[in-house]
């Protein structure tokens, strides 16, 4: 198979100095880009501007939760300019934190890192492809996310709530009465117009996905010799298309209410808000599979490689995620079980939401049985998808407590849940787009990261997450509510370990800005396939960095005997 | 490969894909007719039945039939914050034979000085009992007018559907509480009237 690719490679060379590499100049080429690799770099570089916003925002957070009482609240409030003793404006602050929290984490970091950023850059290599299927409306989905971010950075900068004072206080549920009656100003209609690009720009970018992967293929390669990274985005992209819409139907409908006098959600005029909370969340638990199928998809690709084994049990992996995702449509009221739900509805979400647990079990036993017997090395991509094993199958394990409606009646809206969502998220889905940064960096960039430094990121943000979170787990149990500034003195202790704990993932997060640094500057050359054997899917048979435009010679998928992760790729006969 | 370039057949796929999404647009705000629906055919929330007089009727006679067990009946009253109304029972609580029909009374008094419109909304707890709870005549069918200073009785007219003794949700069931909610009606409010 390395030989193959090293003969593709070569066949390539041919083109790469004469018309392949002919770039548009910087405007141009960053700014009305129509390059899928461009687009992915810009995807990449956007989510980590979010990230770092998102996670500051959080730091705010922590330091409030660093011990009981209001702390830092009034200060804040006071620099945005409203009235720092005021009580009801320090909560408040607190829940504009929470809400941009929430919302640039799902859908400014998480998404389009994931999505916009491997899935652009890796989908067409992948498949070998030259490029995306609507050039154009990938550059627009890219914008349309840029726009939805700045609506809603605008509405932390606008009133929103008691005595004018700024920002969107409502949770990144936006759920009403609190979201219509409850927050008078602009910011919460920004910050509803911020779901609708970002939602607008996600169909358009699902849609792209879908053709191109349907459409686009190379000769030979059909959807059964797909990587699974592939399959991970297209799965992903079916979820985006069928949810999405009803996020927009949904917000639409809070807009009319907030603005125009309909009454969807007013029960005053004929509406029911706990209708909101049924849309949201028929949107919203697809979404939390939106944010984790690719980081699977890329797991599966990682543990491949670095076992120097085919991903065991290919097509069990992937119909596993088809069927996460057709699932995963069915289960939604398990987020509301407390609005009043009779025990039948319980009793079938609960066994409906158990159900996703044997799919997600088929992926774990399969990455496990990957490694298994295979000739592991320990590179950095791989402790972060074994990081990512453990510590998604925890969250997964706290899920499945969550599932049940009657436990779910006592841990409804505690910490517990916080835990259990930062575990499958901040640890399931970030160690994945770690995991995926490095197994590609050198090959988006051309440059070797640091391995030292990236086994150093790995373990001090390994600490710090688990300090953060692993707490939360106690103090929901002992009953901490979320979305709280304050709390008993009771839950004292746990809550500064896990203020620490913020302290260990900030450094981490230095470490990881300083290897990027050393990369860019001094990092040494990547060769085309540098992982070696393991590494079999088409892009590696490019360059590092791949040419502007690859593949303009179809690559061939030759009849492989097993239909598994390892695709061999020869050039066409010209 | 098919006959079509790529560029048609992703055209094509594009088109279908655009189909799909405003389809579940569509579908999204199609939920709010079809909940309604949903709420009123199944008694889903505690949604209570309206019932005719013939059904009534047959109620009653299969109610004698099943031995004429009694659930303790309790009434609840609220306003929405912005309405100037007192709204109360005159009944707290009552006892009703299963499938007999029984007259319950709440008063409403307009406290302000302008003639105000309301409609209310309803539900009983335990939710499981608003498919069973069938409601003849009741002042939330429509919208009352009280004038300033007015005060007003309304009736309503209910029984308990006998059907409930063969749901085993409804067993250990004694007593059920039927609540109403005033507001405002926003469709008749006087334009000049601050809403804000």
């Amino acid at each position: 198979m390395a030989t193959t690719a090293e003969a593709f490679e070569a066949h390539h060379d041919d083109h790469a100095h004469s018309h392949a590499d002919h770039k548009p100049g910087f405007f141009a080429r960053w700014f009305m880009s129509t390059n899928h690799k461009d687009i992915g770099t810009l995807y990449l570089i956007f989510a980590i501007i979010a990230g770092i916003i998102g996670g500051a925002i959080s730091g705010f957070m922590r330091w409030e939760l660093a011990e009981p009482g209001l702390q830092i609240m009034g200060q804040l409030v006071n620099a945005m300019g409203g009235d720092g003793s005021s009580f009801d404006q320090q909560g408040h602050m607190w829940n504009v934190l929470i809400t941009a929290h929430g919302l640039i984490m799902v859908f400014f970091m998480v998404m389009p890192a994931m999505i916009g950023g491997f899935g652009n850059w890796f989908v067409p290599l992948m498949i070998g492809a030259p490029d995306m299927a609507f050039p154009r409306m990938n550059n627009i989905s890219f914008w349309l996310t840029v726009a939805g971010f700045i609506s809603l950075l605008f509405s932390m900068f606008v009133p929103g709530g008691p005595g004018g004072v700024l920002g969107a206080g409502t949770g990144w549920t936006v759920y009403a009465p609190l979201s219509t009656s409850g927050s008078e100003g602009p910011a919460v209609d920004f910050a509803i117009f911020s779901l609708h690009l970002a939602g607008a720009g996600s169909i358009l970018g699902a849609t792209n996905f879908i053709t191109t992967i349907f459409n686009m293929r190379a000769p030979g390669m059909t959807l059964h010799k797909m990587p699974l990274f592939v399959w991970s985005v297209l799965v992903t992209a079916f979820l985006l298309l069928l949810a999405l819409p009803v996020l927009a139907a949904a917000i639409t409908m809070l807009l009319t209410d907030r603005n125009f006098g309909t009454t969807f959600f007013d029960p005053a005029g004929g509406g029911d808000p706990v209708l909101y909370q049924h849309l949201f969340w028929f949107f919203g638990h697809p979404e939390v599979y939106i944010m984790i199928l690719p980081g699977f998809g890329m797991i599966s690709q990682i543990i491949a490689t670095f076992s120097r084994k085919p991903v065991f049990g290919y097509l069990g992996m992937a119909y596993a995620m088809v069927a996460i995702g057709v699932v995963g449509f069915i289960v939604w009221a398990h987020h509301m079980y407390t609005v009043g739900l009779s025990v039948n509805v319980k009793m079938y979400f609960t066994a409906a939401t158990m159900v996703i647990a044997v799919p997600t079990g088929i992926k774990i036993f399969s990455w496990i049985a990957t490694m298994w017997g295979g000739s592991i090395t320990f590179k950095s991509p791989m402790v972060w998808a074994m990081g990512f094993i453990f510590l998604f199958t925890v969250g997964g394990v706290t899920g499945v407590v969550l599932a049940n409606g009657g436990i779910d009646d006592n841990l409804h809206d505690s910490y517990y849940v916080v835990a259990h969502f930062h575990y499958v998220l901040s640890m399931g889905a970030v160690f994945s787009i770690f995991a995926g940064f490095y197994y590609w960096f050198p090959k988006m960039s051309g440059r070797w990261h640091s391995e030292m430094l990236s086994h150093l990121h790995f373990w001090v943000f390994f600490i710090g997450v688990n300090v953060i979170f692993f707490p939360m787990h106690f103090l929901g149990v002992q009953g901490m509510a979320r979305r709280y500034p304050d709390f008993n003195e009771a839950f004292a202790y746990w809550n500064e370990i896990a203020s620490y704990g913020y302290l260990i993932m900030a450094a981490s997060m230095v470490i990881f800005f300083v290897n990027i640094g050393y990369a860019l500057v001094a990092g040494r050359r990547a060769e085309g396939n540098y992982w070696g054997e393991g590494a079999t899917t088409l892009e590696w048979s490019l360059s590092s960095p791949p040419p502007f435009h690859q593949f303009e010679t179809l690559p061939v998928i030759e009849d492989h005997h097993d239909a598994n992760d390892h695709i061999s790729a020869k050039p066409a006969t010209a | 490969m098919t006959t079509q370039t790529l560029d048609t057949r992703n055209r094509k796929t594009m088109a279908q894909m655009f189909a799909l999404a405003l389809g579940m647009l569509g579908l999204g705000f199609a939920a709010v007719p079809l909940y309604d629906l949903f709420c009123r055919v199944t008694g889903f929330g505690g949604t209570t039945q309206v019932a005719s007089e013939s059904e009534a009727r047959l109620a009653s006679m299969l109610g004698l039939e099943a031995g004429a067990p009694e659930y303790s009946i309790r009434f609840d009253a609220n306003t929405a914050r912005d309405l100037p109304w007192e709204f109360t029972p005159v009944q707290v609580t009552d006892t009703v034979t299963i499938g007999q029909r029984d007259m319950a009374f709440y008063t409403a008094r307009n406290t302000s000085d302008r003639p105000i419109t309301g409609t209310a909304t309803f539900n009983v707890e335990p939710e499981q009992a608003g498919r069973y709870f069938n409601k003849i005549q009741c002042f939330c069918f429509t919208e009352q007018t009280l004038q300033p200073g007015e005060e007003i009785r309304m009736p309503v007219l209910y029984f308990i559907d006998p059907r409930a003794l063969e749901d085993e949700n409804m067993q250990g069931v004694e007593q059920i509480t039927l609540s109403y909610t005033f507001h405002e009606s926003t469709t008749s409010r006087n334009p000049t009237d601050n809403d804000s």
